[in-house]
């Protein structure tokens, strides 16, 4: 609009009504445009959300009648000692999938970007395969690492080590750390893949600058690096954290939440309480607070990012 | 089972995230919100529970042509062998009748049989796992149909043994397991017991155990010489309960572990004799009796160790039999654990393979009924023992000569389940037991909780469910 007083929508010039129309007209494709998609997001993802939200105030075997029970199944959820230790040890697999492979994802991705080395993408490639196999394989495969004699404890013994043997996924100590060990490894290509593309990004005289000023090596990571791919370190730790609480594959084949219950993780009691259990309202709680505690987390990282620029 | 996405561009994830992109979430959430109301689930089956179509009758040959759907969890070797020919043969001798198979895994069909059940097109014929968390809760949702009135046409009760059928029969409302009304029928039978090498026991001089107590001081022989003597992998939690079955067979009356199992009230884990149990099966894995790190290897890994030359005893079911053959051949032997001091006879965890039940909604009773009596009739038991399966009737019949780990088990359930005591698997006693029961041993086991730590979990388990 321009600056002078208009006296009426309807004295409007020509033109300015021309340009009005096209906008109305604008606004009715995009809303014909985004109708089925919004249908499709609304019929597989909101309603079964709506549909888990209801089901867990009732108590239901999945076979008979449902009976509303109000908040029970909440109570149970933040009172009963198993689903209540499910969430701290989804808290401790975080540290596993999220912080550690970032804080070794930058190391190694500010390495690998600025090295002019042959065979870079090759390196890239394995530190990504883990991404690329199916996870319930890889848990096969490091079950037998963490064998009693296993690869690990083999190594482990022709170094000397025999008194660190131990059968690390049946050891109520090293139980979560074996597990959470397995994130990492998982975790850390896809974190690295990620940096190394942000890092590409940032223009090389921000570091023939820094050098200028006499920046050494953890200097310039510090304060050129880390700022340069703020966004990529949020989207890494957002895949990650879900990724993180989501877990139930990777503990459904390594060792069913055991010993006793010391592996137990929110996605893996959904799947007891609902199927092996027939326990849906109190699976449906559960998935409901798993839900907004992720939802919770990513908000935060996200808002923190944002906060920060 | 986690997919893992493509990174999306930080962008449009950030996008997602933002305040807006909430409000606008939360608002069509609350709008679809709106959409559910009803209660979930249905008020019990399209028949009331146990209630008989119109009238019984075998003679289904001059029934319209139909379809029967059947679904089952005979998927290994011989076992999905079995039901292939028992299907092609009723086909043959009715062919008005085209039986549509639905075969998965114990565990996927553990997962899609409540699913399935509530559909619109329920199958006709299912094979439901006894347990309470299974069957009983089909049978108090009123989703099976009880056999009974086809008992007297078939003759079932004179082929079955009682206390087989008592594996599958629940009162009409779900609460009283091992008797009342009959809702499925099993085709195969189970027992635990002990597999030994023979060459490895006679490597160290010993001879087979003819007591219990022979048996246990057999096991600080063989730790002495050096051997492994028990193999366990206990990472999945329930291989231990077969364990701890024979070991309370030893100790507690067959009558208190009958009703524990089954979760039936008048019964108590405090008691003891289930600490002297307790504190025996402890006190072996204190003494490294068992393979190092059993709480962290798998059930598969274990037992394939024991038939590569690792550990002189496995305890275990007799499914595992035809497998160790492969590899042993007349070297593993199956007994079944010995009697104790004071015992009359021998008892042992044991049972059935998962029974055939008939849905409420099965489109015609009969002709589902005379399925089930076509593959656990005796013809059927021939089919089954031809391919390596332990019939569940008159199974010490199939036997040969020959010197074989199969022949062990079949008389083994023979012997156990017509003069001896069949106890049931402990997990079937409450819909949780056999996490409960899991962890439980697994702490037990690894001296984390004493043995009166173990029984009182157990027993609070046990109380709450039958509201004792």
């Amino acid at each position: 609009m321009t600056a002078q007083t208009t006296p009426s929508a309807t004295a409007r010039p020509p033109r300015e009504r021309r340009r009005l129309s096209t906008r109305r007209s604008h606004v009715v494709v995009s809303i014909a445009l985004l109708a089925l998609p919004v249908l499709v997001y609304a019929l597989f993802m909101l309603y079964p959300l709506a549909r888990v939200v209801q089901l867990s105030f009732y108590q239901w075997d999945g076979l008979s009648l449902g009976t509303w029970v109000g908040l029970d199944n909440y109570r149970t959820t933040f009172t009963d000692g198993r689903l209540v230790g499910a969430f701290v040890h989804a808290l401790v697999l975080i540290v596993f999938y999220a912080v550690l492979p970032l804080a070794i994802g930058l190391v190694l991705a500010s390495l690998l970007a600025r090295s002019q080395v042959r065979g870079t993408g090759f390196f890239r490639t394995v530190v990504f395969l883990p991404q690329v196999i199916a996870m319930v394989v890889l848990a096969v495969s490091w079950r037998r690492i963490y064998a009693p004699d296993g690869l690990l404890n083999s190594g482990l013994r022709l170094i000397g080590l025999d008194a660190l043997t131990r059968s690390w996924l049946g050891d109520f100590d090293t139980a979560l750390i074996a597990v959470g060990l397995i994130g990492t490894w998982v975790s850390t290509g896809l974190v690295t893949v990620l940096l190394m593309s942000g890092i590409a990004g940032i223009p090389k005289d921000y570091y023939e600058a820094a050098m200028l000023d006499g920046a050494g090596w953890w200097r310039r990571f510090w304060y050129v690096t880390v700022p340069g791919v703020r966004a990529e370190i949020l989207v890494s730790l957002t895949l990650t954290v879900i990724a993180a609480l989501k877990t139930f594959d990777l503990v459904y084949v390594t060792t069913s939440g055991g010993p006793g219950t010391s592996t137990t993780v929110p996605s893996y009691e959904v799947y007891n309480q609902a199927f092996r259990l027939g326990q849906v309202g109190t699976a449906s709680s559960l998935a409901v607070v798993l839900t907004l505690v992720i939802f919770v987390i990513n908000l935060t990282i996200n808002l923190l990012g944002e906060h920060e620029r | 089972m986690s997919p893992r996405p493509i990174p999306p561009t930080s962008q449009a994830l950030r996008l997602a995230t933002t305040r807006r992109g909430f409000l606008v979430s939360t608002g069509a959430l609350a709008a679809t919100g709106a959409l559910a109301a009803c209660a979930p689930g249905s008020s019990g089956g399209s028949a009331s529970p146990g209630s008989a179509p119109m009238e019984v009758t075998t003679d289904i040959a001059s029934l319209p042509e139909q379809t029967l759907v059947v679904w089952d969890q005979e998927v290994r070797g011989g076992q999905n062998e079995q039901m292939e020919r028992l299907n092609a043969a009723f086909m043959t001798t009715y062919p008005n009748i085209t039986i549509e198979r639905n075969s998965q895994s114990f565990d996927d069909l553990q997962t899609t049989l409540r699913l399935a059940l509530t559909g619109d097109d329920a199958p006709d014929v299912v094979e439901a796992n006894n347990s309470r968390s299974t069957m009983g809760q089909f049978v108090a949702a009123g989703q099976l149909v009880a056999l009974d009135p086809w008992i007297e046409a078939y003759g079932w009760h004179s082929s079955y043994s009682p206390s087989i059928l008592s594996y599958s029969s629940y009162s009409e409302d779900g609460r009283v397991f091992g008797e009342g009304r009959l809702w499925g029928l099993p085709q195969v039978g189970e027992s635990v017991g002990i597999y030994y090498s023979a060459s490895r026991l006679a490597e160290l001089g010993m001879d087979l155990p003819v007591t219990w107590e022979d048996f246990t001081e057999g096991l600080r022989t063989i730790k002495d010489a050096g051997k492994t003597p028990l193999m366990l992998g206990n990472v999945e939690k329930w291989p231990a309960l077969h364990v701890f079955g024979p070991v309370q067979g030893a100790h507690v009356d067959p009558r208190t572990i009958r009703a524990l199992g089954f979760g039936n009230a008048g019964a108590s884990w405090s008691t003891p004799e289930n600490l002297a149990a307790a504190a025996e099966i402890q006190a072996w894995a204190t003494s490294g009796y068992f393979n190092e790190g059993f709480n962290g290897v798998d059930y598969d890994t274990v037992w394939q160790d024991f038939s590569t030359g690792t550990g002189v005893y496995l305890i275990a079911g007799s499914w595992l039999a035809p497998d160790l053959e492969a590899v042993m051949g007349e070297d593993v032997r199956f007994m079944l654990p010995p009697k104790a001091q004071g015992m009359s006879t021998v008892a042992t965890t044991g049972g059935t393979g998962l029974p055939f039940a008939i849905t409420s909604a099965a489109k015609d009773k009969n002709v589902a009924a005379a399925y089930i009596n076509f593959i656990t009739n005796a013809d059927a038991m021939k089919a089954l023992a031809q391919t390596g399966n332990v019939p569940v009737n008159d199974t010490a019949s199939f036997t040969t000569e020959a010197t074989s780990v199969v022949n062990d088990v079949m008389t083994a359930f023979e012997e156990v389940t017509t003069s001896g005591d069949v106890l049931p698997y402990l997990d079937y006693a409450t819909p949780t037991f056999d996490q409960v029961m899991g962890d439980a041993l697994q702490m037990l086991l690894d001296n984390r909780s004493t043995p009166q730590e173990f029984l009182d979990s157990l027993e609070a388990a046990y109380t709450e469910f039958t509201g004792a």
